[in-house]
């Protein structure tokens, strides 16, 4: 809905030059820790650096081909953060004879693919609003996988699944489906939630029939906190929600109900259960004696932040802390190592990416012409933000720290993979958003719309831009 | 002694990178940032008059009077109005729309009409046939002026003061 004008240029050599540059911190990370520990350019230096090189050179060329107009800086930046992390995990995995760097290699190719996919299948972002209310189910199929027999229960939390000899983190997956979800119903109804309701002071509150998808929300992040104790999913499925809903409304009486709500969730919570009681008190009282030593206490956070402090301003180099003093350095607490190693002023540059990457997601989604775009991207690019706030607040004990993944960095298959596909449908939208609109005469005769916006707009759009390619 | 100084250049050179790597993409995307002649966007604040005064002359006249209703000037549904409360308006064939469009050509749910300030914006829904206000076809949402027809499909509507 803004007046910002677009320029038609591709800008794909723009990305060229960075990507060049985000290669350069990925691969030059794993040189420096390669040196350090005086096995520089070793075999496992060489396959890493060739792969993630290999695979980003592909997207780029495929991204040439199929998304001409995307925007420029999104795949950079997410190179150079999975860059960074598989070169963490590399320099951990040596500290702990671990073989973590091979699996995250491995998943980085699969979600790479997945992505190159998702570009090629799905041709225009809009196709996914006809399948609305299949990703509602798809996203309560996924949710509820972990609950079945072939789910598996790991450090107290039951959201993983047995898949083969590995496992799958299905909830991952399910924060796309459930953002399509909520994009495409909130499209549809945004002006009947908008319509009725009583003005009470400034506000004007919604009517009751129209809480329902809300209910709905708060029932099943409630349902993730109860049934799966995992309570930084929890926080991100209704988060990502209300922002959603705060984008398509504009109504802050929203955001204060589902505060409200998510207030009396984590109370009631904090009462019935011990594990958030727990948390909340390894997060209160992080340094008692007695809350470090006991089992699920603070011992990790403690430990995280004393690895922050030895790190000081420049970090203790790549290498040359010791991060692997932590359990899991390289998934949770992965953002405590890099600020040892790095210091505040490495850290501070990493965040620096994710704010980028995330304005980049909102610039798609202002540019972009329709709402269930704007909707979609809006989205997606708030659950990198929420994940990124609660994974590094929780590092830093700025809030209970929560088992959540860092976005492209922690190992993990699953999230991996899912923010490789986000990244796909935001450079999707943004192709969309600062591609050329077909201007001229009337698009073709009127066909009646017998349909409502079914494939005829988007068979359409395809005709009309190969007729552009040939013409150039 | 040479490897551990090696090691220390290493070291800042790598937090440099990674500041140079942040420093270009914020180059590179620094023209969304500026906000100048070439992407102005909507109405010249006052220190953009004061700098170029010709911006005031192009400067869209404040509205004169707020359009209160919606008219069908052509189309099946000819000589109907619509009072224009503060809620946004929905057109097209569907049931639920606020103006049921009895047009073969309209979508069900076809475009918008919206209250942003003072004034009324038109938006496609992703319609078959596209919106055409004052002759051009809609690609983003955009402000509509008392007396500009709007069409969708057969029909043409327009706001009145």
């Amino acid at each position: 809905m803004s007046d910002v004008l677009t320029v038609p240029k591709s800008r794909r050599n723009m990305e060229a030059v960075l990507l060049l540059l985000a290669l350069l911190v990925g691969v030059g990370a794993n040189m420096v820790i390669g040196l350090d520990q005086d096995r520089a350019f070793d075999a496992d230096f060489w396959t890493q650096g060739a792969t993630l090189v290999g695979l980003v050179l592909i997207f780029h060329i495929v991204l040439r081909i199929r998304a001409k107009y995307a925007d420029p800086v999104i795949l950079p930046i997410v190179t150079a953060l999975n860059g960074i992390g598989l070169a963490m995990i590399h320099r951990l995995d040596i500290a702990n004879n671990d073989t973590a760097a091979d699996r995250q290699l491995l998943w980085s190719a699969v979600a790479v693919a997945a992505a190159i996919a998702v570009l090629f299948v799905i041709k225009d972002h809009r196709i996914l609003r006809r399948y609305t209310y299949i990703s509602l189910i798809v996203s309560a199929i996924l949710l509820l996988l972990p609950l079945t027999p072939i789910g598996l229960e790991l450090n107290g939390a039951r959201i993983w699944i047995q898949v083969g000899s590995g496992t799958f983190q299905p909830g991952e997956i399910a924060k796309i489906t459930l953002a399509i979800f909520f994009a495409g119903y909130l499209s549809t109804n945004r002006d009947l939630i908008l319509l009725a309701g009583r003005k009470v002071g400034p506000l004007q509150l919604p009517r009751f029939k129209d809480l329902g998808p809300m209910v709905a929300a708060w029932l099943v992040s409630i349902g993730v906190l109860v049934l799966q104790r995992d309570l930084g999913s929890s926080i991100l499925f209704f988060g990502l929600f209300m922002a959603m809903i705060y984008v398509a409304t504009s109504r802050v009486s929203w955001v204060l109900i589902g505060v409200a709500l998510l207030t009396a969730g984590g109370l009631a919570a904090m009462q019935l259960f011990s594990h958030v009681s727990l948390r909340i008190d390894g997060w209160i009282n992080a340094f008692d004696p007695e809350v470090i030593n006991r089992p699920g206490g603070s011992w990790q956070v403690v430990q995280g932040l004393f690895g922050l402090a030895s790190g000081g301003l420049a970090g203790t180099g790549l290498g040359q802390g010791r991060p692997d003093l932590v359990i899991y350095a390289n998934s949770d607490m992965i953002i405590a190592a890099l600020g040892e190693e790095l210091g505040l002023i490495g850290i501070f540059a990493i965040v620096l990416m994710y704010v980028l990457l995330v304005s980049r997601g909102f610039r798609a989604a202002l540019g972009t012409r329709d709402g269930f775009g704007k909707l979609l991207a809006c989205g997606l690019s708030f659950t990198i933000a929420l994940q990124c706030f609660v994974v590094i607040g929780g590092v830093t004990r700025l809030i209970p720290l929560t088992g959540l993944t860092t976005p492209f960095m922690s190992a993990g298959g699953s999230s991996l993979l899912a923010n490789w596909i986000i990244v796909a449908l935001l450079l999707l939208i943004s192709e969309a958003a600062r591609r050329p609109a077909a201007v001229g005469p009337m698009g073709g005769p009127m066909v009646p719309a017998m349909q409502d916006a079914g494939a005829k707009p988007a068979a359409r759009k395809r005709s009309l831009r190969k007729k552009e390619a040939s013409g150039s | 002694m040479d490897g551990s100084l090696v090691l220390t250049l290493l070291r800042y050179g790598f937090l440099l990178l990674l500041w140079l790597m942040v420093i270009s993409v914020v180059g590179a995307i620094r023209r969304d940032l500026v906000v100048g002649s070439r992407n102005r966007t909507g109405t010249p604040t006052a220190r953009q008059i004061r700098k170029n005064p010709e911006l005031e002359k192009q400067a869209p006249a404040p509205a004169k009077l707020p359009a209160r209703q919606v008219c069908v000037t052509e189309g099946p549904l000819r000589g109907t109005t619509l009072e224009l409360a503060s809620s946004p308006i929905l057109l097209g064939r569907a049931q639920e729309a606020t103006l049921v469009l009895e047009d073969d050509y309209a979508s069900g749910r076809h475009a918008r009409l919206f209250p942003q300030g003072s004034r009324w914006f038109i938006e496609d829904l992703g319609s078959t046939n596209g919106t055409f206000l004052g002759g051009s076809q809609l690609t983003r949402a955009l402000p509509v002026e008392p007396g500009v027809p709007i069409r969708i499909g057969k029909t043409v509507l327009e706001l009145r003061p």
